[in-house]
């Protein structure tokens, strides 16, 4: 079970969240004209990539904060987590 | 009775107490303090069961959990358990134990032909056996396989047994108390470290139990005493017995398997059986000790054959002798041990070595004492059936691969040593990658992979000096990087013999014309003779051979027979063991039992049970409930013999005749707030909210992102920046985390807040043409005119003098008005309903009157809305706007969502006006056409009309919108149903939707 550490609450068991994909997809602007192609790739396109890989967890039994995991999807390593509004590099 | 092998003085075990128990209905006792199999080796028993495969006969082999052989059927405290490892299982008063895969008795088991046609089955035998022909499989192979697999057997009967969970977090987890674990566990608790000790046996001190050396002066078992009770007395220190760390998890956690009452003859209600621990450790401390492995040679399995240690911790800890006349037959020191212990209590051994004659002060000592040693030599077959009779052993040539002379002597057990194995199970669990030690033949931790140091034996170190050396010092500064306090441990004096080199010499060769069975996995009956088939058919992966010969993937997980298999393969492949590699440790270590997996997740705790405010009025007034996730809803409330069928058609004929009520405080209810709320709602729905006026409810659609239908439901505007969203039964937790994905991440920009209030708000739908009339009989004082309250309006009142919201919206299609209160006056709200709707006919009705009402309507839910359908699917395209940006707008447009003959929601009816139609019928142009029938669209919902009287469904057929008026056939193959149906529109009833208006 990972241990992952909630920018809001801190360390908490993985029992406490949901996955939520790959943070790095970014949604087309509302309101805003959007090519089949890009629109495609927002909704299906995703890579599955082995070893490092930040990710969209939700602490729904805590804080309920969306938030940011960089995880080795091999190791289950973790090696930063941030607030949706932080950068991860 | 007497116990012919039980020694008067010696062991651990509490001799004041005796304990009855039966072993294949024979009537025995031991004493407190003895496993069953100390018990029954004491009362002279070994055979106590049969090989998976051959059914040859098994008698037990070590002491602990190294035991491949003797798994008993065993029943206690009133449940029965099968595979209980005898050498670990405390005898308990009642126990009743039993041998297991043999019949009719363990004594003389028909299986045993299979000993004698053993030619017939190799390794592979069953992949060779039974690959044809195929048609075979199902039905004649199958079967059979199933039936000789396994050897215990499960009980069927409901486990009455409490088991636990418990979450733990420290900063040291020791695992195992030898001498080593609790050095590490001592100078991390005098640290200030939060400590949590674990230990598997009942006993805590590990080796110092059973070797005779002695620390600070005192004896090896006294000095474990002397440091348990004081770690026992810190604050900081969890010290726990009976309790095995079986699993080395992600992020350092590990899970402990805690037997609490097993060995308890009486307990309290409330004890658990067994308790599962989830420790989060900062660091571990593995110190689980060495497992020794045997040689292998002839007939290797008959009872009497015994690892050489556990021969010593029989007599040491238990009092037992396992035999009188004792062969030791080793490749190493420790042995010798065992022999000198067997001399001590007055049975005269003999000694074969297989290294030539040398010195070491153990090997003195035993020649002091006048032990008979002969070096060089080996045993080849173990002879006897059911027990060990005696044996032909051998004086090797300076090869090792023949033999200068052979002869047969006397034993009644054979003590073989192999040398020893580290217990590296964690460390390889934890991910470390193990490193091939040559100087122990055997693999020990590499680099460490997460916060896991080995100490000890399972490091590879077998002087007690040196572990507990490396105790300390580990202990010490592992914690004292967490505590940031380092107190000084002196490192005590020891005293203890020191061993030779140990005679890399894994297995005995065979004279010529000799062909007895030699094994390497008892439990999987694998012998050396399969291994060389599994190479010589070309499997050179260890990870293949193990799996085309089961080498090592018994319960036992080849604990005594892994590195000899591997060995035995480096030999005949002549590669050295390294590049052979190990196979996979996986947890857990040992088998544990599913209760304790489960926990206190079951019948009533399986899940939380959520129930309405209204609950208690519906039990007593005769609601059968229906599951939706956690709620507990009315599906009807019964009178007098009516079945479902009845009552929800009489509940639904009274809602579209008079009045009725449902309680639907289950529906999920979000509070949104904030200055950005209509913006936020006219994106997440696919309809226009900018201009919904405060004091108006608006039915709404949203979608995912590829375009589906996630959800529909009212929501309502309570004022200027504040709406009351509802959302379904379903999906009320999906939609509140839908929304704050939204909120947080992709328009972070927009002010708005919102929070799930289903549990705060208690509601009651009033339907029926009468609903007016008793609202205003509801709120005397207020003007409920259509004028005044009109379709889609909302207001707040007084009900009773309790606060109230009224929403005028319908699902049942009626005149219906919702009512909600604060949960506290759920119950006040609805007995007052009660009461004062008497008058106008008013009914409770259920879900299943509900779903009726909306099916006959055509109103779609969770049945249409099944994650496959986008709004025009459903005949929601109305709801979706064309001016605006919504979420999964885009997908809208997709080719295959705008095609001519894209699947629409149709209404049906069966052409005899009587057939219910079953949910989930397939709809096909011909019910006797060939297989695959063509499907033309499936059946979502299905009650029958009360306005009609007669059966109608919804389904979602392709082309939908021009199969009006045609007939086809509803085929349900698994109720072997075919009803000649047809196609008419969804909405059966009121299709101008007059009667929510009116």
């Amino acid at each position: 079970m990972l241990y992952i550490k909630c920018p809001y609450c801190g360390l908490r068991a993985q029992k406490e969240f949901s996955y939520g994909g790959d943070a790095t997809v970014k949604r087309p602007n509302i309101n805003e004209e959007v090519s089949s192609e890009d629109w495609d790739n927002f909704v299906y396109m995703r890579k599955s990539p082995r070893g490092k890989h930040i990710e969209l967890w939700q602490h729904i039994a805590g804080c309920r904060q969306w938030i940011k995991v960089q995880r080795d999807t091999a190791t289950h390593e973790i090696f930063q987590t941030a607030k949706v509004t932080e950068e991860i590099r | 009775m007497s116990q012919p092998f039980r020694l008067n003085k010696e062991g651990l075990i509490n001799r004041n107490k005796k304990i009855s128990f039966t072993f294949n209905g024979k009537k025995l006792f031991g004493y407190e303090g003895d496993t069953i199999a100390s018990a029954l080796i004491a009362n002279g028993i070994h055979l106590v069961g049969r090989s998976f495969k051959y059914h040859r006969p098994r008698g037990f082999f070590g002491a602990g959990v190294e035991e491949p052989n003797a798994k008993l059927q065993v029943e206690f405290n009133g449940h029965s358990e099968p595979n209980v490892n005898a050498t670990e299982m405390e005898l308990v008063e009642g126990l009743s134990a039993t041998s297991q895969n043999c019949w009719p008795s363990v004594n003389f088991d028909v299986g045993a032909i299979n000993n004698f046609l053993k030619m017939f089955f190799p390794a592979g035998f069953y992949y060779k056996t039974f690959m044809w022909p195929k048609s075979f499989w199902y039905k004649i192979y199958e079967p059979f396989i199933r039936k000789a697999a396994g050897l215990g057997v499960a009980s069927i009967e409901k486990d009455k047994e409490r088991y636990e969970h418990k979450f733990e977090y420290c900063d040291l987890l020791v695992t195992g108390s030898g001498p080593s674990g609790l050095a590490s566990a001592y100078a991390a608790a005098k640290n200030g470290a939060k400590v949590i000790l674990a230990e598997d046996k009942p006993r805590f001190g590990g080796t110092l139990l059973t070797d005779d050396v002695s620390i600070d002066n005192l004896s090896g078992k006294d000095w474990a005493e002397k440091i348990i009770t004081e770690l026992k007395s810190m604050p900081n220190v969890t010290v726990k017995n009976r309790s095995q760390v079986f699993g080395y998890y992600d992020h350092n956690m590990l899970v402990m398997f805690e037997r609490v009452s097993d060995h308890l003859e009486k307990k309290s209600k409330f004890t658990p059986r067994q308790r599962l621990w989830y420790i989060r450790a900062k660091e571990t401390i593995l110190s689980t000790g060495s497992i020794e492995r045997p040689i292998v040679f002839g007939n290797n399995d008959t009872p009497g054959i015994f690892l050489s240690a556990a021969a010593k911790e029989y007599m040491k800890v238990y009092g037992v002798l396992v035999g009188k006349k004792p062969l030791i037959f080793t490749n190493n020191d420790s042995a010798y041990e065992t022999a000198l212990e067997f001399k001590k209590n007055n049975v005269e051994p003999i000694i074969l070595d297989t290294r030539e004659e040398h010195s070491s002060e153990l090997i003195d000592e035993a020649k002091s004492k006048g032990i008979d040693i002969r070096f060089s030599h080996g045993v080849i077959v173990a002879n006897g059936y059911k027990k060990v009779k005696s044996a032909k052993i051998g004086k090797l040539n300076k090869d090792k691969n023949s033999f200068e002379k052979i002869e047969t002597i006397d034993c009644d057990c054979i003590c073989v040593s192999g040398f020893w194995t580290p217990s590296v199970h964690l460390a390889s669990q934890s991910g470390n990658k193990l490193k091939y030690e040559e100087k122990i033949d055997a693999f020990i931790p590499d680099k460490k992979k997460q916060h896991e140091t080995s100490v000890g034996a399972a490091n590879g170190s077998f002087t007690l000096e040196e572990s507990l050396k490396h105790g300390f010092e580990n202990g010490s500064n592992l914690s004292a990087k967490i505590t940031e306090t380092k107190t000084e441990i002196s490192i005590p004096n020891v005293n203890e013999k020191k061993y030779g080199a140990h005679d890399k010499f894994w297995c005995m060769p065979l004279p010529k014309n000799e062909n007895p069975k030699r094994f390497v996995d008892f439990q999987n009956d694998v012998s050396v003779s399969d291994i060389e088939i599994a190479l010589r058919e070309g499997y050179r992966s260890i990870e293949h051979v193990k799996r085309y010969t089961t080498l090592g993937m018994a319960t036992d997980q080849g604990r005594t027979s892994n590195l000899n298999g591997l060995q035995l393969v480096s030999n005949i492949e002549n590669k050295i063991v390294p590049e052979v590699g190990h196979t996979t440790f996986r947890p857990p270590f040992t088998p544990i039992t599913i209760g304790t997996i489960v926990g206190r997740e079951v019948g009533m705790e399986y899940m939380p049970t959520r129930k309405t405010p209204m609950h208690e009025w519906h039990e007593k007034n005769n609601a059968v409930f229906v599951d939706a996730g956690a709620w507990k809803r009315p599906r009807y409330y019964k009178q007098g013999n009516e079945t479902l069928f009845e009552a929800s058609k009489r509940e639904a004929k009274n809602v579209r005749e008079n009045v009725g009520i449902c309680d639907v405080t289950t529906l999920g209810k979000i509070d949104i707030k904030g200055p950005d709320a209509a913006e936020f709602l006219n994106r997440v729905y696919t309809n226009a909210w900018m201009k919904l006026p405060v004091g108006k409810a608006r039915y709404g659609l949203m979608l995912r992102e590829d375009g589906i239908v996630m959800d529909d439901g009212t929501t309502t505007r309570i004022s200027e920046n504040h709406y009351h969203m509802t959302t379904t039964t379903a999906q009320a937790a999906n939609v509140l985390s839908h929304l704050e994905y939204y909120l947080q991440i992709v328009w972070p920009e927009l002010n708005v807040n919102v929070v799930s209030t289903t549990e705060q708000w208690a509601g009651a739908a009033i339907a029926g043409p009468k609903s007016r009339d008793m609202l205003s009989k509801l709120y005397p004082d207020l003007d409920v005119s259509n004028d005044a309250l009109p379709f889609m309006g909302y207001k707040e009142a007084e009900f009773f003098g309790v606060p109230s919201r009224i929403f005028r919206i319908s699902f049942s299609g009626e005149l219906a008005y919702e009512i909600n209160v604060k949960s506290d006056h759920g119950m006040f709200m609805w007995e007052k309903m009660m009461e004062v709707g008497k008058e106008f006919g008013n009914q409770p009705y259920g879900t299943e009157a509900l779903s009726t009402l909306r099916i006959e309507m055509g109103h779609v839910a969770g049945p249409e809305l099944d994650g496959r359908t986008i709004p025009s699917d459903v005949s929601l395209n109305g709801l979706v706007s064309k001016k605006k940006d919504f979420i999964g707008k885009n997908s809208l447009g997709r080719e295959a969502f705008n095609v001519e003959s894209r699947q629409k929601i149709v209404g049906l009816i069966p052409i005899d006006r009587k057939s219910s139609i079953p949910e989930g019928s397939h709809i096909v142009q011909d019910q006797n056409a060939k297989l695959p029938n063509p499907k033309l669209g499936h059946v979502s919902s299905s009650c029958w009309s009360v306005e009609n009287n007669n059966p109608f469904s919804l389904a979602i057929m392709k082309d939908g919108k021009n199969m009006i008026g045609k007939k086809f056939f509803a085929v349900s193959p698994l109720k072997n149903k075919s009803i000649e149906v047809e196609v008419i529109s969804s909405h059966y009833v009121d299709p101008e939707g007059k009667r929510v208006r009116s």
